[in-house]
This record gives structure tokens, C-alpha cells and sequence, in this order.
């Protein structure tokens, strides 16, 4: 953060979106994308501790070889619910919905989304959709994997099904409003001079994101819609007494459920692709091709999804295609994390928290990007699937990847978000306990999956213990990790220090209105004239810009350190 | 904030509203071809797998009634188009009566599936406990209104079929559920358009499509017609499986 050496302590601004209306109904019926997003933030910091906690009794029960705390069954009932909260109802709208949201009009200059009624309408969707699985979760709970494979969930599964299915069918509907919402609005409301290759790297992450949530989403809905009549009024697709597929299930449910990945991840990487620039004070390396990659992750994205099923008896033939392109998928990922890294080189770096969540992203997804062609390679993975390998690849990706990002932009996106700012020490503090914590949780998770522990298991060997006790205990150190950011984040919004317009500063459009933002966005409709993270030619900011072409910027100084 | 023929206040000029509005709806489009690709797929592999129950199947659709909601939903996207082209050209009262025409017509296609649906439920060919492709064949007293050479023929397909396929009651239920389950989503597809053929009625009578502001009427239109198509491609994917004997 810059230091304030000249001039007053910045003041809040006397009108901004958060107080220009009052009452209860100002927010319900709010159209105003930003307090959408925080509608959103609420609604998906309630899913993430209800996943949160069922997580803690996976890892409380495994402590023990024989399972210190819960029933076979609960057990079931545990990891699925788990998987269910936080695929659904956190992932995937956790750093569009909210994030998203708030900054996509902010960054192409625009007043508002495209369509602010139906921004509004897909909130209620998420809601109603999270009551029904809720009401599953409570009444009978879920049993049958976050993944409902059949015919266990639509014929034999003694758990609420049905309820939590169209929980999740009607929430998928709030996934496509917002992407449909996103697209248009990149389309047509961008200010003058925002050029398609002026937009800031994390609109282009939503814009590929958007493809993913309109192409893929309409078919795990329609999926999981037959699967729900199949319980409730005996229609036969997946059922084999009817002569049904159940494979096909699988190849539906995958054919969004692998694209949903990207939909976790892409967002996230728009994230790290505003903060490293921003940290590092330079143009990011290589702009193009990490928003073509962003699009490349997209679209090749929708061609691996067999890569779950490699043993459920495809032919051959299909399973090294789709191998051959799970290794193709790799390649756009690759180069965004090169550029990431290229753009460091030579910059001014200073180690603010959001930067350390860039860093800490960078690592953990290379790790769970890595280990996802372990994964990838036919030979490997019929050794290591359904172990606990699995499980510690894409905890690497969700939470090393997603949650870093998540948590990262929240701090990066607070000042504009509240006008305060958080505390830096004890952010900084959060964000290391966080890392160790993590890998403390998910590396031991790598061994105990190369050693054979089956995933979804709720007993284990006795010489497995160790490694799930520092699994275990590394839960722990992460659960304090979590909770930390809520408090000091929420205490922060109130009695933060003001933060002032810019505080990083940094390059973006939505910094360069008041924080927090009017209701309008901006006074007038800003004219864009310059290229996105060009730190050279924006006297505005105020950095420290040695003559000589290509010279680093000169980081400003510290105030609270 | 609604205000008719003006501007939302997140547009700057009418111009990009319309063009948002109508890439919006098209984007919508794309996602409802992808939630019906899901059942057409679904549907696609069982018919390949187990023709001859899909055939058997198909074969006690009535193709009058099909063939006659096919006509009646084509004339409805007429009726539909010709609201649009009248509000585009002003012409106040056609809209209105092209927008009943069209909410006529949609009625008309429900009545006609209502009959066809009541029938299946009486023959027993509803996917479940009950299903039993030969009850009629078996009860022929409970089964009416199909008359004796239409039952004769009935029959004589059904054991060529069940001979084709030992399983043919199991399989034909896959039939059911494709029928059920895609007409039923078209269907509910209806439902919904003709709830906003009511609301663009109600706006309409109140006078306020006209050649600047005709955007709903066009985006209700391209929505009647996807619903349209869809039900062209499900005439011949489940009245006309075998028809060609």
C-alpha cells in the first residue's frame, strides 16, 4: 500500500453505493450490481463454512484407522455433503457472483450489467436452489457422492436425492444467468476506447468463463433433471433394469462436471493475472496470449471429460484420445503460469497480502496442475484412481488454486469493495497460516494416495495413520486460516483505515473512480486511452518512473511497514 | 424504471439496448440447445441400441394428432412472426390480434397433447410399475378407441418386435421416458411462452409496441420460434421411427 506522506488522510466519499439507499428492501431489491455481489458473498460464505464443516468431520473421523466419530453411513453422508456445498454452491459462484459481479461493469466502464434485473433474479435462483439442498442436507442428508452416479443415487440410495438434485438443477440456472449476463455485457456495454484487447486480463477470464457456464450448464441441468424423474416418477434412461446407461450418466454429468473445473479455475487466474502486474508493477508479459489461453482453457476444456471414466471399460482407442488431450489442456495453463513468472522478472515487487496469495497460488497450481497428468496418463492412472492422490490433485487446484484467488482478490478488491482497508500484519499472518496449513492438509494426502488409500473409504490401515493425523492436523491450522480473513475482513469494512481511490495503485478502470464506487459507477463515462497494466504512461498514478525506456517502475513506499 | 420506448438507465443510446436484448436472447438459445442436446443424445444412443422397441414404440403415437399439433404450431409461428412484422410497422390492432392468434393456437396445441397424453396413461405406457406395452393387445375391451384393424395390426408388430427383442417391455419404457420426457419439456417450454404472449398482450392492448419500441414482441417472438423448432425435430424423432412399412 502507498504511504501517505503529502497531503490529508484520504476521506470516505460522502455518497456511494452502500449508502445511497437504506433498509432491508434496498437490498433485496437491489439491481445495483455491486450490492448483488455482496448479496452473493454473504450467501457463498455460508455455503463455504456449511462445506467447511462437514470437511472438518471428514478429517476429525480419519484420525483414528478404525474412524474416531461417525457411522459408515454418516460418513457417506459427510464427504458427499461436503463435495456438494463446495462444488456447487461455493466454487462455482464463489469468484464470478461475487467478484465478477462487482468489478466486470467497474473495468469496462459501464453503470451497470447488461441485464441488472436478471443479475438480481439469478441471486433469488441461488438461494432457492441452496434451500432445497439445505433442506436435503438437514432432512436425511446425502449419501451418494458429490458426483450422484447411477443407478446408486436414482434407485438404490436411502438419502434425500431427489430434494438435493433439484437443489442443484435450480442453482445451475443462477450459473447460466450469470454467464449469459457476463457475455452480453463484455459485448456491448464497454466504454469508449475499451478495446477488446484493452480489457483487463481478469474480464477476459470471465468472458471464457461465461462460455464454459452456457455451454456446460444447460447439460449437467437436463442431466440431472432426468435423474430426478427417474426417482421421483420411474422414467428409465440410466436405470439398466430398463435396459438404461448408466455410463451415460457419467459421460453427461463429466461433460460439464470437467468444464466446472474451469469455470472454478479460470476466474481465479483472471484474479492472479490482475495482481501480479499490479505487485510487481509492470505490464504483464505476454497479454495476448494469456487471454487467448484463457479461451483456449475454454474450449479445449470441453474435450476431456472421459478422462474421469478411463475405467469404466471406454474403448481404448477413445481413452488415448482423450488422454492425448488432457495433456493438450495443460499447454494453455502452462503458459499463462511462464507469463506469470516472466511478468515478476525485473518488476518492483513488494509483498503486500494479495501478492502473497499470487505467490502462493502460483505454487500450489503448479503443483495440482502437474499432478493432474499424473492423472491424465492411462498407464498411472490405473494405479492411482480413486486413491487419495485424486483427492490431494484437485484440493490443489480448488483450494491452492480457486480459494488463493478467492482470498486474494477479496484483499486486493476490499478497499474498492468497503473504502477500508484490512489489516496488513494480520492479513499477512492469515495468509502464510494458510499456505502451511494447506500443504500440511492436502501433500499427505499425494503419499497416502501412491500408497493405496482408496478415497471415500472411512476405515484405513493402521500405517496410513500417520499421514492422515498430519492431514488431520493441518485442517486445523487451515480452519484458522479461514476464519481469520472473515473476522478481520468483516471487522475491516467498518473500522478499517480509509483506503482512498487507488491505494496499490494499479492500473485498472475501477480504480479510477471513488471508493467505495457511486451507485452509477462513475460521474461520467470514462473515455479509455490507454493499454491495460501500462504503468509508463499513467502520470495519474503517481509512481516513481525512472527516464530510459523499459526501466522498472520504482514501487512506492510502504506506509505500515 | 421501466419505462416504455425508453432507455434503461444502464444503456446509453435505444440502439444498444435492442442489440443487448437480442444478443441476450440468443445466448439463451444457445444454452436451451444445449439443454435439450442432453435428452436428444440420451435419446439417440437407446434408439440405437434398442431400435425395435423405439419402433414399436413410435408406432402407437397417433400420427394424425402429431401431425396435426405439427401444423398448428407452424401456423403459430406465422401468427407470431406477423405480430412482430406489425409492431414493427405500427399497425396497433393486428398486433393484438396476432398475439391472441398465436396464444389461440398454443391452446389448441395443449388440448390436442392432453388427449395424447390421457391415452397413453389408459393404455398403460407410462414408464413405471404399471407400464405393460401388450395391455391393449390383451385387454382389448379396455382399449376402445382403437379400432380392431389398428389393434389386428398392433399385434402382428408387437410379435415380430418381442421375437427382435426378448426384453422388448423394458426397452419400450426407455421409449416412454424419451416421450414423456422430451415432449414434456417442450411442452413446459409452451407454458412459459404462453405467459409471455399474455404479458406481451396485456402490454399491447395498452397501445405500446410501435415501430421505435417493438423489442419484447421480437425477443418473445425468437423465443416462440426456438420452442417451434424444437417440435419439428420431435415430430419425426418419435412419430416417425418405422413408419416407412
Amino acid at each position: 500500500m502507498r504511504e501517505q506522506t503529502t497531503g490529508p488522510a484520504p476521506q470516505l466519499p460522502e455518497k456511494h453505493y452502500l449508502n445511497a439507499t437504506y433498509g432491508i428492501r434496498s437490498w433485496l431489491l437491489t439491481t445495483d450490481h455491486k450490492r448483488i455481489a455482496l448479496l452473493y458473498l454473504a450467501s457463498v460464505t455460508f455455503f463455504f463454512f456449511v462445506g467447511g464443516f462437514f470437511a472438518m468431520m471428514i478429517r476429525l473421523h480419519l484420525l483414528t484407522p478404525s474412524g474416531l466419530l461417525l457411522t459408515p453411513d454418516q460418513y457417506n453422508r459427510m464427504f458427499t455433503m461436503h463435495g456438494v456445498a463446495m462444488v456447487f454452491f461455493f466454487l462455482i459462484p464463489s469468484i464470478p457472483a461475487v467478484m465478477g459481479n462487482f468489478l466486470i461493469p467497474l473495468m469496462i466502464g459501464a453503470k451497470d450489467l447488461a441485464f441488472p434485473k436478471i443479475n438480481l433474479l439469478s441471486w433469488y435462483v441461488y438461494v432457492v436452489g441452496g434451500m432445497f439442498t439445505l433442506w436435503a442436507m438437514i432432512n436425511g442428508g446425502l449419501d451418494t457422492g458429490w458426483t450422484f452416479y447411477t443407478p446408486l443415487s436414482t434407485v438404490y440410495s436411502n438419502s434425500a436425492v431427489a430434494p438435493a438434485v433439484v437443489g442443484v438443477f435450480i442453482t445451475g440456472f443462477s450459473s447460466i444467468l450469470t454467464g449469459l449476463n457476463f457475455l452480453v455485457t463484455v459485448h456491448t456495454m464497454r466504454a469508449p476506447g475499451m478495446t477488446w484487447f484493452r480489457l483487463p486480463l481478469f474480464v477476459w477470464a470471465h468472458y471464457a468463463t461465461s462460455i464454459v457456464m452456457i455451454l456446460g450448464t444447460p447439460v449437467i441441468a437436463i442431466t440431472l433433471g432426468l435423474a430426478a424423474m427417474e426417482r421421483v416418477f420411474g422414467l428409465g434412461f440410466f436405470n439398466p433394469a430398463m435396459g438404461g446407461d448408466p455410463i451415460l450418466f457419467q459421460h453427461l454429468f463429466w461433460f460439464y462436471s470437467h468444464p466446472a473445473v474451469y469455470i472454478m479455475i479460470l476466474p481465479a487466474m483472471g484474479v492472479i493475472s490482475e495482481l501480479i502486474p499490479t505487485f510487481a508493477r509492470k505490464r504483464l508479459f505476454g497479454y495476448h496470449f494469456v487471454a487467448a489461453a484463457s479461451l483456449a482453457i475454454a474450449v479445449i476444456g470441453f474435450l476431456v471429460w472421459t478422462h474421469h471414466m478411463f475405467l469404466t471399460g471406454q474403448s481404448t482407442y477413445a481413452a488415448v484420445a482423450f488422454s492425448f488431450l488432457t495433456f493438450i489442456v495443460a499447454i494453455p495453463s502452462a503458459i499463462k503460469t511462464f507469463n506469470w513468472t516472466a511478468t515478476l522478472f525485473g518488476g518492483s515487487i513488494s509483498f503486500d497480502t494479495p501478492m502473497l496469495y499470487a505467490f502462493g497460488f502460483l505454487g500450489l497450481f503448479l503443483v495440482g496442475g502437474l499432478t493432474g497428468l499424473f492423472l491424465g496418463a492411462l498407464g498411472v492412472d490405473i494405479n492411482i484412481h480413486d486413491t487419495y492422490f485424486v483427492v490431494a490433485h484437485f484440493h490443489y487446484i480448488m483450494v491452492g488454486g480457486a480459494v488463493m484467488g478467492y482470498l486474494g482478490g477479496l484483499h486486493f478488491w476490499w478497499p474498492k469493495i468497503t473504502g477500508r482497508m484490512y489489516p496488513e500484519w494480520l492479513a499477512r499472518i492469515a495468509a502464510f497460516t494458510l499456505f502451511i496449513g494447506f500443504n500440511f492438509t492436502f501433500f499427505p494426502q499425494f503419499i497416502l494416495g501412491i500408497m493405496g488409500m482408496p478415497r471415500r473409504y472411512h476405515t484405513y490401515p493402521p500405517e496410513f495413520q500417520i499421514y492422515n493425523v498430519m492431514s488431520t492436523a493441518g485442517a486445523s491450522i487451515l480452519a484458522i486460516g479461514y476464519l481469520l480473513p472473515m473476522v478481520y475482513l468483516t471487522w475491516a469494512a467498518f473500522y478499517g483505515k480509509v483506503a482512498g481511490d487507488n491505494p496499490w495503485p494499479a492500473t485498472g478502470l475501477e480504480w479510477k473512480t471513488q471508493s467505495p464506487p457511486l451507485t452509477e459507477n462513475f460521474d461520467v463515462t470514462p473515455v479509455v486511452t490507454w493499454e491495460a497494466y501500462d504503468f509508463h504512461n499513467r502520470p495519474d498514478l503517481g509512481l516513481d518512473v525512472p527516464a530510459g525506456k523499459g526501466s522498472p517502475v520504482v514501487a512506492p513506499a510502504h506506509g505500515d511497514d | 424504471m421501466h419505462r416504455t420506448g425508453a432507455l434503461y438507465g444502464q444503456f446509453k443510446t435505444l440502439e444498444q439496448q435492442k442489440d443487448t436484448a437480442t444478443l441476450g436472447m440468443w445466448i439463451f438459445l444457445v444454452t436451451e440447445v444445449m439443454f435439450f442436446g442432453g435428452i436428444m443424445l440420451a435419446y439417440t444412443i437407446n434408439r440405437h441400441t434398442y431400435f425395435h422397441a423405439f419402433a414399436m414404440g413410435s408406432n402407437t403415437l397417433s400420427l394424425g394428432l402429431g401431425g396435426f399439433n405439427t401444423v398448428v404450431l407452424l401456423a403459430s409461428s406465422f401468427t407470431m412472426a406477423m405480430a412482430v412484422w406489425s409492431s414493427q410497422t405500427s399497425r396497433k390492432r393486428l398486433i393484438t390480434l396476432f398475439l391472441s392468434l398465436t396464444i389461440l393456437l398454443g391452446f389448441v396445441f395443449f388440448g390436442v397433447k392432453y388427449v395424447e397424453y390421457a391415452q397413453k396413461f389408459h393404455h398403460h405406457l407410462v414408464p413405471g410399475k404399471n407400464f405393460d406395452i401388450f395391455y391393449c393387445v390383451n385387454n382389448p375391451t379396455k382399449c376402445e378407441d382403437i379400432d380392431a384393424a389398428d389393434m389386428a395390426k398392433e399385434k402382428e408388430e408387437l410379435e415380430v418386435a418381442a421375437k427382435a427383442d426378448p426384453d422388448l417391455n423394458a426397452h419400450a419404457q426407455l421409449y416412454y421416458s424419451a416421450y414423456f420426457g422430451m415432449t414434456g419439456l417442450h411442452a413446459l417450454h409452451m407454458v412459459i411462452g404462453a405467459g409471455l404472449l399474455f404479458w406481451l398482450l396485456k402490454e399491447s392492448v395498452a397501445g405500446k409496441f410501435n415501430a421505435e419500441w417493438n423489442n419484447p414482441v421480437d425477443i418473445v417472438g425468437l423465443y416462440w420460434h426456438f420452442v417451434d423448432i424444437v417440435w419439428i425435430y420431435l415430430f419425426p424423432l418419435l412419430y416417425l421411427i418405422d413408419r416407412h412399412k
